[in-house]
């Protein structure tokens, strides 16, 4: 039994019906934990690309540094080392917060260079022309650059918020019952891995099938020459 | 107790990590040539298991795959007679490479189609063998094109090794959090690991920057 539902080991079938809802529990928070760590991620990477562009070295070349060593070093690690540590400082979140935060320092790393790419592919005339016309820095950045970049960004963001949902089954580490999690416990108590790990594959495809249709609708339906603002 | 007391069995964990990442690496670039060619096939079948083997690997969770190989693949074993009982270190490398692979053969794909369609004209001209035309023209071409990718996949490959410890293989992560248990000193452990893995990250990018120079040679000149 998990989360109140029965499972029924009379047959192979009656076996992946049963235990069916109590993947969709944990499937249910394996999307909480991506939408949190996405969300996260995306003003994380917001403040990683603010400071790499910093004017002065001092702040620039750290921040650089601080981006690639999140880059290079394991989820896995980093959730342990938030799971554990921040405790000893006297923060003690649930685990399914540090998890998500978790997420969301790893692929800040990623988020950043995204805004930092989508940034720079705006074409350079594009700023001339703006300083041409004698524009304000300020509504250059919001009615010129921004337009442009965000339909570059877009895509780019949700092909992380798939790898992050991919992601989250590192989570059930820290006891976060995420849809992996869920699938191994009932994997233990029954002796039958086989049905619920394939259940939670096939269900991982679907998510992701979905998800890449999204992105793709994204990518081509979102004006490449910038977003109206009117 | 002393941090460097940590260091003697971190290090043998690292030495796993190194030898996993290396075997796993190599195997996913196998697998990568192999399902990313197989993908421009023009037979049905082999393109019909490429894009199933890709479409599989790239839209499931890497632990899934692990836990699928390690747990769930003994059982459909014993359904079928058959032994599929790996020890942790095979499991561990397959589905890395399994993984690793099928983003490495769409990277093989994108490279092998943007070689200039004048060039399989030439040689098609040339009268070359289509093996002949993979091997001379194709490939010398695209490979220096994926090497950058593959760089980031080599890394990225690093970084999943940790996983590997969940399935009770005695790699780095698995030597640290035996030490948290035994120490509790958290802070320790997992800051000099952090720190580890970085320094192994700059390592293996600087091997694949030079494997990136060695084939770049292989570039058309004028290119």
């Amino acid at each position: 039994m998990f989360f109140g539902i029965e499972w029924d080991t009379s047959s192979q079938w009656a076996f992946a019906v049963s235990i069916f809802p109590i993947l969709l529990h944990g499937l249910v928070v394996t999307l909480q934990a991506t939408v949190v760590g996405f969300f996260i991620a995306l003003i994380l990477g917001l403040v990683l690309a603010a400071l790499k562009s910093a004017p002065t070295r001092l702040i620039r070349w750290p921040a650089k540094l601080v981006t690639e060593f999140i880059r290079d070093t394991p989820l896995l690690i980093q959730l342990f080392f938030l799971f554990y540590v921040l405790p000893e400082f006297g923060l003690t979140l649930p685990a399914f917060l540090t998890g998500a935060l978790a997420l969301g320092v790893q692929y800040s790393a990623y988020t950043s260079e995204v805004y930092r790419a989508g940034l720079e592919a705006v074409a350079k005339g594009q700023r001339e022309a703006a300083r041409a016309l004698n524009l304000a820095s300020s509504r250059t950045f919001t009615h010129i650059i921004l337009p442009q970049a965000v339909p570059r960004i877009i895509p780019a963001l949700g092909n992380y918020l798939v790898s992050i949902m991919k992601d989250v089954p590192v989570l059930s580490v820290v006891t976060v019952l995420e849809m992996l999690g869920v699938a191994k416990i009932i994997g233990d108590r029954t002796g039958g891995y086989l049905i619920p790990l394939s259940m939670v594959g096939g269900l991982y495809l679907v998510m992701t099938i979905i998800a890449s249709f999204g992105v793709r609708y994204l990518d081509t339906h979102l004006p490449k020459r910038g977003l109206s603002l009117k | 107790m002393e941090w460097t007391s940590y260091l003697a069995p971190l290090s043998q964990g690292a030495w796993v990590t190194v030898q996993l990442t290396v075997y796993s690496t190599i195997l996913g670039g196998i697998f990568a040539f192999l399902f990313g060619l197989g993908k421009l096939s023009h037979n049905p079948l082999l393109k019909g298991i490429s894009v199933a083997y890709i479409e599989i690997f790239r839209g499931t969770s890497l632990l899934v795959q692990l836990f699928w190989i390690y747990f769930a693949l003994p059982i459909m074993g014993q359904a079928i007679g058959l032994d599929l009982r790996f020890p942790p270190v095979v499991a561990g490398v397959v589905a890395l490479a399994l993984n690793i692979g099928a983003y490495g053969a769409e990277v093989v794909r994108g490279a092998v189609q943007a070689v200039p369609k004048e060039q399989y004209e030439a040689a098609t001209a040339l009268n070359f063998t289509s093996r002949k035309r993979l091997w001379r023209i194709t490939l010398p071409q695209a490979i220096p094109e994926m090497m950058p990718t593959f760089g980031n996949l080599a890394v990225q490959n690093l970084k999943d090794t940790a996983l590997v410890s969940l399935i009770s293989l005695g790699d780095m992560a698995f030597r640290a959090e035996q030490i948290r248990n035994f120490t509790q000193d958290s802070v320790t452990v997992y800051t000099l690991v952090l720190f580890m893995y970085f320094g192994m990250a700059l390592v293996l990018t600087a091997c694949m920057k030079l494997l990136e120079r060695y084939v770049g040679r292989w570039r058309a000149a004028g290119r």
